[in-house]
């Protein structure tokens, strides 16, 4: 194939951070090649170079169909028909779909008048593409982020577009929205598109790529094609260890149950949903999103409470009508759209971690014990294994799946008897994917009662003692996983 | 069918339901009130801030704020006002053009400070809003202008349509308020039809994505900020035909009231959202409630209640519909 992009010399620094170090790069054309690498190793920061979001230091090469240029700006980037989708979505909920998608023909006539004709054919036809079956005239802020996501891939297929950048793309999609994306990204390889691609999803990466570029620490490992390399090797040269994961510790069948739901039924949304789970226990939950899932964990955390049904914390019968009831009752839970819901940008990485627990710091008259707390917050740190300058910088210069770690720590540390965490790992490299089902097992350990709910089967398969399938707001299965639980969810419900 | 329905039950229609219903009770309180001759004399006076607000809503719509429109207009007035005493003989065309051009470069100064500094809008124009006033006062050392050509007094008496009340009076529809509308009107098709405007929204919506999408922020900032320096300018000077006089502290003070006005016809203060219609049915609200109050004698201090009354009531149906219209799209 033929050479396409080249970068050299790439380098670029932050504030403390050197996050690029020295990167050479290439891409050849059609390709679709995918970048890999730990949290905060500087994918987002390399496509935001090609973007012309950010600047190289002076010194890089970045080489478009034998063009050099020192570095791109936004506009020059997207001349060039490159097209990023970013961690973090760009859309504008308070326009419709249909100018979300179609926003960028604004710049390519000289016209200033709005062709409304053509933003609704070339909005449709995009959407064509991707297989998106919606009213284009609905606004996008109140779509789902599944769909918002949708929206923002069908948007790159308005205008000429050469490259197609996919920073973590199915992070929030089903299974079935990821095959209706890789089916749009494989027709436009036909039509010559190339793609760029990061993912944290091992069996995504070997199922689409054609090239693999491995980065760590802002340097590049090397690019290899997928045949040569498999899970165990791709994650060596993401993080130069190798480790195992295990099966939770047996729990103890004479434990109490910490949550009992009785008939739970809330119309249009789950339906007489009665479960358990004991002291220790780590119950997982699985099925298709829209299969009422959060729904009914919202309804445990009081946010969502139930039309009818019981719900039993600790032996006694309570009604959870708000959620700050359910943290009376020393229940958190873990949302599924942290960034979104858990994270204060502006704020130091310190005050985003302790914000659930600062009392716990608080000493004679009411004074902060602020050296307990920043040596709370390391070991916060260390045990999820966050990438940071320092505890006092903002939470916006952390890469997406530190964030997101610092989400989830926050929240363990409010030390609760029933956790419940929806989609945990979403974003998260799978070096800290370990230390966190690590840390969710050595949490069961000491008697705190989990309800994890995922999409990845196999996190549920090898991390939970029990498994509940959700369908249409029903519970299906039940499991214990074995060996063969993979290979009967594939074929009773299609889960892969 | 479906765009039938949201007819009825959208903002702007809750706005139309509004103003009917205050109509209805103020006019079976003071059968007076309801005359075509007296919503024709609101039209007019309400001119003025009509074309206020209808600027405010584009930097309001881009996601910006600005306090200093009213500092603004009253440099316009007063250095327009000085031109008209000092050199009567100035021909109209300059003179109307002074107001909106102080505007233009006053607001332009405005957007250049907020993002080059990168601070909040709000904090900048309060500070530009002193500065003007200050200034003026030193300039002005609170003397009134007024002793206009004859034109400038003759302009503002013009009717576009006009008819005879039952004593024999001539009225009808003013040339002020026909010059708002026509503000208005433009406005409309800036924010719905080019690019400009659709810029905006998406501004106001969501920065960074606009950024990331190649918008020229600053580019933009100008021209929203600039179009209410305008407006600002060109309100400053309906004002002054109105009243034919220019005193620093007349417009200054009460920017409330246009602001009021805005919110009211369902902008969103955050940005991303408001519309022409909404906005010119704000300010006619408000100038109804004024004058209906004044009619029925109640006390000036009342007006300030039943205004701050409205407002909370109309920003609880906006936020109704602003719920419904993220969930259902
Ligand atoms: N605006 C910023 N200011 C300071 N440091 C930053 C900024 N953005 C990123 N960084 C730092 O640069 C490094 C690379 O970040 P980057 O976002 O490129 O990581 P990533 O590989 O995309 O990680 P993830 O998988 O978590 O998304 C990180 O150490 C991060 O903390
Ligand atoms: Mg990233």
């Amino acid at each position: 194939m033929a050479n396409y992009i080249t970068m050299k010399n790439i380098c670029k620094n932050y504030i403390g951070v050197q996050a690029l170090k020295n990167v050479d790069f290439s891409l050849d054309r059609g390709e679709i090649h995918c970048l890999v690498g730990g949290n905060g190793s500087g994918k987002s920061t390399l496509i935001k170079v090609l973007s012309g979001v950010n600047q190289p230091e002076p010194g890089g090469e970045i080489i478009i169909d034998g063009k050099t240029f020192s570095s791109l700006s936004v506009q020059e980037s997207i001349k060039q028909g490159i097209r990023v989708i970013y961690q973090d979505l760009a859309l504008f909920p308070n326009l419709s779909i249909k100018e979300n998608i179609a926003f960028q023909i604004y710049g390519e006539t000289n016209s200033p008048i709005v062709d409304w004709d053509a933003v609704e054919s070339r909005a449709k036809a995009a959407m064509e593409i991707i297989g998106l079956d919606m009213d284009p005239d609905r606004l996008v802020g109140s779509l789902s982020i599944a769909e918002q996501q949708l929206v923002e891939i069908t948007r790159s297929l308005v205008g000429e577009l050469k490259l197609l950048i996919l920073d973590e793309p199915t992070a929030s999609l089903t299974r079935k929205e990821v095959n209706a994306l890789f089916a749009a990204i494989r027709r436009l390889q036909a039509r010559g598109v190339t793609t760029m691609f990061v993912s944290h999803k091992m069996n995504e990466i070997f199922e689409i790529a054609e090239k693999v570029t491995v980065i760590r620490d802002g340097e590049i490992i090397g690019a290899y094609p997928p045949a040569e390399l498999d899970d165990d090797k791709l994650v060596y040269f993401m993080t130069g260890k190798t480790f195992r994961t295990e099966a939770p510790d047996p729990i103890d069948p004479s434990a109490g149950f910490i949550l009992e739901t009785k008939n739970l039924t809330k119309k249009d949304e789950f339906e007489d949903i009665s479960i358990q789970v004991r002291k220790g226990e780590i119950l997982g939950i699985t099925g298709l999103l829209g299969s009422g899932r959060t729904e009914f964990a919202l309804s445990i955390f009081g946010m969502n409470p139930p039309d009818s049904g019981e719900i039993w914390i600790d032996g006694k019968k309570e009604k959870i009508t708000s959620n700050v009831r359910a943290q009376k009752l020393k229940i958190a839970y873990v949302p599924e759209d942290r960034l979104s819901q858990g994270v204060i940008l502006d704020q130091p990485i310190l005050e985003n971690l302790t914000i659930t627990v600062f009392e716990r710091f608080l000493e004679k008259f009411g004074l902060m014990n602020l050296k307990k707390r920043r040596s709370e917050s390391e070991k916060m740190v260390q045990d999820l294994l966050m990438k940071i300058s320092s505890l006092d910088a903002p939470m916006r210069t952390l890469s997406g799946g530190n964030q997101q770690k610092g989400v989830l720590a926050k929240w363990l540390a409010t030390n609760p008897r029933l956790l419940i965490l929806d989609e945990p790992t979403v974003g998260i490299d799978v070096y800290a994917k370990n230390s966190i089902y690590e840390l969710i097992k050595n949490l069961a350990r000491t008697g705190m009662g989990i309800i994890l709910i995922s999409d990845e089967i196999l996190e549920v398969l090898s991390n939970c003692h029990r498994v509940l399938v959700m369908e249409q707001g029903k519970i299906v299965h039940e499991l214990t996983p074995n060996e063969n639980s993979a290979a009967e969810l594939l074929e009773k419900f299609n889960l892969a | 069918m479906s765009k039938v329905k949201s007819i009825f039950t959208s903002s702007n229609a809750f706005l139309v339901y509004l103003l009917v219903v205050m109509i209805l009770i103020v006019t079976i309180i003071n059968p007076n009130f309801l005359s075509a001759e007296n919503f024709l004399t609101i039209l007019r006076s309400s001119a003025y801030s009509g074309i206020f607000a209808i600027g405010f809503l584009f930097v309001l719509i881009c996601g910006g704020l600005d306090v200093s429109f009213a500092a603004v207009a009253t440099v316009g007035q007063y250095i327009a006002g000085k031109v008209m005493i000092n050199a009567p003989g100035t021909p109209w065309i300059f003179v109307v053009l002074i107001p909106p051009l102080v505007g233009v470069l006053l607001a332009g100064f405005n957007a250049f400070m907020i993002y080059k500094l990168n601070a909040p809008p709000l904090i900048i124009t309060i500070a530009i809003q002193n500065i003007v006033f200050g200034v003026l006062q030193f300039v002005t050392q609170g003397r009134w202008l007024s002793n206009f050509p004859k034109w400038f007094n003759e302009f503002p008496l013009k009717l576009v349509v006009s008819t005879e009340n039952s004593n024999g009076v001539l009225y009808g529809l003013s040339v002020l308020t026909v010059i708002w509308f026509a503000v208005a009107a433009i406005a409309d098709f800036i924010l719905k039809k080019t690019v400009y405007g659709r810029r905006l929204y998406a501004m106001g919506g969501n920065i960074e994505a606009a950024r990331r999408g190649g918008i020229d922020i600053l580019k933009y900032q100008m021209f929203a900020y600039g179009f209410l320096g305008f407006c600002s300018g060109l309100a400053g000077l309906v004002h002054t035909m109105v009243t034919q006089t220019v005193a620093p502290n007349t417009l200054i003070g009460n920017e409330f009231y246009t602001i009021a006005a805005v919110v009211l016809g369902g902008a969103n203060i955050f940005g991303g959202s408001g519309s022409v219609f909404g906005t010119v049915m704000g300010v006619i609200i408000m100038a109804v409630l004024t004058n209906a109050l004044t009619i029925m004698r109640v006390p000036a201090y009342w007006h300030q209640v039943f205004t701050g009354g409205i407002l909370i009531a109309s920003m609880a149906v906006t936020a109704a519909h602003a719920r419904r219209a993220y969930k259902k799209g």
